[in-house]
């Protein structure tokens, strides 16, 4: 074995012959480390702003998060250090465990069901014959509401009393539910609420569709393969980088559900915020829709307990990590290890 | 090489927590001036109040820049106490804060976002008996006075005189059994049950039917002596829990709930009142201006609200507007003459009474020929004097208790929760974890 590496091996075969290669080496490896430097300068040059992106607003934040959880820290003082107690009160919290049902049930119930929806949305889609660029359209027009105002519209239509959802469905003689104002109907509400907006996971879905060799269909077809055996084995196969990519991003989205919960309990309780913010009305009704980036923030910014919102902050992290590696292990057999 | 790499590591992660413990917040209170300097410069104030209440807000802050020609005072109306402390928190925010509520005086005191107001108090000799013992009482917290009333919220009764002539009642109800009875002679329901109007609507979180409400009239008791919870150890409160829910039942919560839903939002012209969907309720005085603003052709009338026990009756809840001086203001000077003036100047809390038809919080503004009163108004100015009259105590985790307690209010009406007992010790030791929590 030689104790050169490849490109000393090279320097000493030198074109002149005259020179022995080991009284060369010290000069030319000076000046090929010098090049390697700058080689390396220029690459860090070029990643340099995302490097410093990521530690300013991805490794500080976390590193402070973990720090302010060791703290009591009410956003107004100094932060006085305190140890382990947040920490221990993360197993105290008697609204943690609704905050945390909730969630889960988010991530096992709107996750599965937004893509199942839009897939097969899609797939009906790439079907139609006529006028698919105006569905595909239409389909999508709510994805550009923006999470606020589509919330609000989405209460309206299903007020119990006088919406036209319950309007509709009194006029062929159903007893609607009470929706939003419901401990029952609360979270189905807001699933419905997520299907309506599903435009922009659809069309992720038909562009993934349409990627699909139609040969292979030609193939299974005269094989004798049917529709269903077809997009079983064919259109899931292909697609399933697709899927485990809607998995993995919809399961972190919805373990920092937010928005849209945070509106219909406002809007659906019909309470007063005025002056009180509207955190005030998290959760309505019942804390059924109370999730944990809901119960972090009443923490933080209503209970000013802003050392505990970090040890929530922090498990949120470590649980969103936990659950995109799960996923990422779990299905590298379906996506073909891809 | 992998020791240097390491301790270059370890140093990283130590300068990201050195840096993270230096991003945060300092304590610099300003300390007063000389007696007598003029007030000078730009202030920013942020209160919370909208439209026709911002425009009656603005006209004394007119008033107020007259007087002293050289502050400016930057107004922003619409804010809300939680965007307040976040601005305080990130050093920037108003000079001047004004929030809806008392229960964050505790809050605000206790981390120092206002600053304690005795030296400026003490150095112009304001005289702290021009205001009542309660406003003295809910504008500070364990001794620090960190915040002066801008006006007071009280808390009656409203009936609608039109529905009680129709049913043949001829007053108002006085205690909360006769309540009840009233409440379910004036209700109509449609052949089909439905509620077309109710009259009471006994829902926890309508309006403001809430528990922090209704405490003065059931004598019910929020936080023990050392700070704690009481709700679990107070005999009054059960006995109010159980008088809702039985109304609640008889109405049918699903019937409510359904009715709710449908009714217009508090402050806006379509509130139930004012469309003669709920015959009675309970609210602050100032609904009384936006009774003649939005529905002037409602008859209505005022009263205490119905009480637990007659000793009891006349009593009210009683809050007011609160403001400070901000931790970050670089002019606390100009933002102090401003508090002091909407504080304590005869005329203008005088104007802003009339404006925003709000309780005056001083005597002289109480007494003074130019407050405009009616029969309706009265009855607030009387429940104000009552002795019995009270508000929620201040805590350093400000209304989490009430918020607390108000979640189990709603799982006892809707019969999720049917351990009155049980749940009301468990409301204690959620709020009491809270208690721990803030420190």
């Amino acid at each position: 074995m030689s104790t050169l590496a490849p490109s000393q091996e090279g320097a000493g075969r030198s074109s002149t012959g005259t020179t022995p290669a080991r009284a060369l080496r010290p000069v030319r490896s000076a000046g090929r480390r010098a090049k390697r430097l700058r080689q390396r300068l220029v690459v860090l040059s070029f990643i340099g702003p995302a490097v410093a992106g990521l530690a300013i607003f991805f490794v500080y934040p976390l590193l402070a998060a973990v720090y302010f959880s060791f703290t009591r820290f009410d956003l107004v003082n100094q932060p006085v250090w305190v140890g382990l107690q947040n920490w221990r009160f993360l197993f105290k919290d008697s609204n943690l465990p609704d905050a945390v049902r909730n969630t889960i049930w988010f991530v096992v119930i709107m996750v599965p069901a937004r893509i199942i929806f839009a897939l097969v949305t899609s797939v009906l889609l790439n079907r139609i014959r006529r006028g698919q660029s105006l569905y595909r359209t239409l389909f999508f027009l709510p994805a550009l509401a923006p999470p606020v105002a589509a919330t609000l519209a989405f209460v309206f239509l299903l007020k119990p009393g006088t919406g036209p959802v319950n309007s509709l469905l009194d006029a062929v003689g159903i007893e609607g539910p009470l929706w939003f104002n419901s401990p029952t109907w609360a979270k189905p509400s807001l699933v419905l609420l997520s299907l309506w907006g599903i435009g922009d996971l659809m069309i992720i879905f038909v562009a993934a569709l349409l990627d699909v060799p139609a040969e292979l269909y030609e193939a299974a077809a005269i094989d004798g393969a049917g529709r269903w055996r077809q997009f079983r084995n064919i259109t899931l196969p292909t697609i399933s980088p697709v899927l485990l990519f809607a998995g993995v991003t919809g399961a972190i989205a919805t373990l920092q559900y937010f928005t849209q919960a945070a509106v219909a309990a406002s809007v659906a309780s019909g309470g007063a915020t005025t002056g009180g913010g509207i955190s005030s009305t998290f959760g309505y009704p019942e804390r059924s829709t109370l999730t944990y980036p809901l119960w972090l923030y009443v923490v933080g910014f209503r209970f000013n307990s802003l050392g505990y919102a970090n040890v929530l902050a922090v498990v949120l992290f470590v649980v969103a990590v936990a659950v995109t590696s799960i996923m990422l292990r779990r299905f590298r057999a379906f996506t073909g290890g891809s | 090489m992998n020791r240097t790499r390491a301790g270059l590591r370890a140093g990283a992660v130590l300068a990201a927590v050195a840096l993270a413990a230096g991003c945060t917040p300092g304590s610099n209170a300003p300390t007063p001036g000389a007696s007598g300097v003029e007030p000078t410069g730009t202030i920013e104030f942020w209160h919370f109040f909208t439209d026709r209440e911002a425009e009656e807000i603005a006209k004394v802050i007119d008033d107020f820049e007259a007087k002293y020609p050289k502050v400016h005072v930057v107004v922003k109306d619409g804010q809300d106490d939680t965007k307040m402390l976040q601005a305080i928190g990130a050093g920037e925010g108003p000079d001047v804060g004004l929030s809806y509520s008392t229960d964050i005086v505790g809050k605000f005191c206790s981390s120092g976002a206002w600053i304690d107001l005795n030296a400026y108090l003490e150095r112009d000799d304001v005289d702290l008996s021009q205001f009542p013992d309660s406003v003295r009482s809910y504008t500070e917290y364990r001794g620090k006075r960190c915040s002066m009333p801008f006006l007071t919220d009280t808390y009656g009764f409203y009936y609608n005189k039109n529905d009680f002539a129709e049913a043949g009642i001829t007053q108002p109800p006085k205690t909360l059994d006769e309540l009840a009875d009233v409440a379910k002679r004036l209700t109509k329901r449609a052949p089909d049950g439905t509620i077309e109007r109710a009259g009471f609507l006994p829902l926890w979180g309508f309006y403001e039917f809430s528990p922090a409400h209704f405490a003065p009239i059931a004598g019910a008791g929020w936080l023990k002596s050392d700070g704690t919870s009481a709700v679990g150890t107070d005999a009054a409160w059960p006995d109010l829990l159980r008088w809702q829910k039985e109304l609640v039942d008889w109405y049918g919560y699903d019937n409510l709930e359904k009715f709710r839903a449908s009714l217009g939002d508090e402050f806006s012209a379509d509130h139930a009142f004012h469309k003669d969907q709920v015959s009675m309720m309970v609210d602050g005085e100032w609904r009384i201006a936006f009774l003649k603003d939005q529905a002037p052709d409602v008859e209505f009338g005022t009263a205490p609200m119905p009480a637990m026990t007659s000793d009891l009756y006349g009593a009210g809840y009683v809050t007011g507007n609160v403001m400070g001086v901000s931790k970050n203001s670089d002019n606390p000077e100009a933002a102090w003459a401003l508090i002091r003036y909407l504080a304590t100047d005869t005329g203008a809390v005088v104007k802003l009474a009339n404006g925003i038809k709000n309780v005056p919080s001083t005597r002289a503004a109480l007494t003074s020929p130019d407050l405009e009163v009616d029969p309706a108004f009265q009855t607030f100015l009387d429940i104000f004097d009552d002795p019995n009259t009270s508000t929620t105590p201040p805590s350093a985790v400000g209304p989490a208790y009430q918020e607390t307690f108000t979640q189990f209010c709603m799982e006892w009406q809707s019969g999720s929760t049917t351990d009155l007992t049980g749940g009301l010790a468990e409301v204690d030791n959620q709020v009491n974890q809270l208690i721990e929590l803030a420190g």
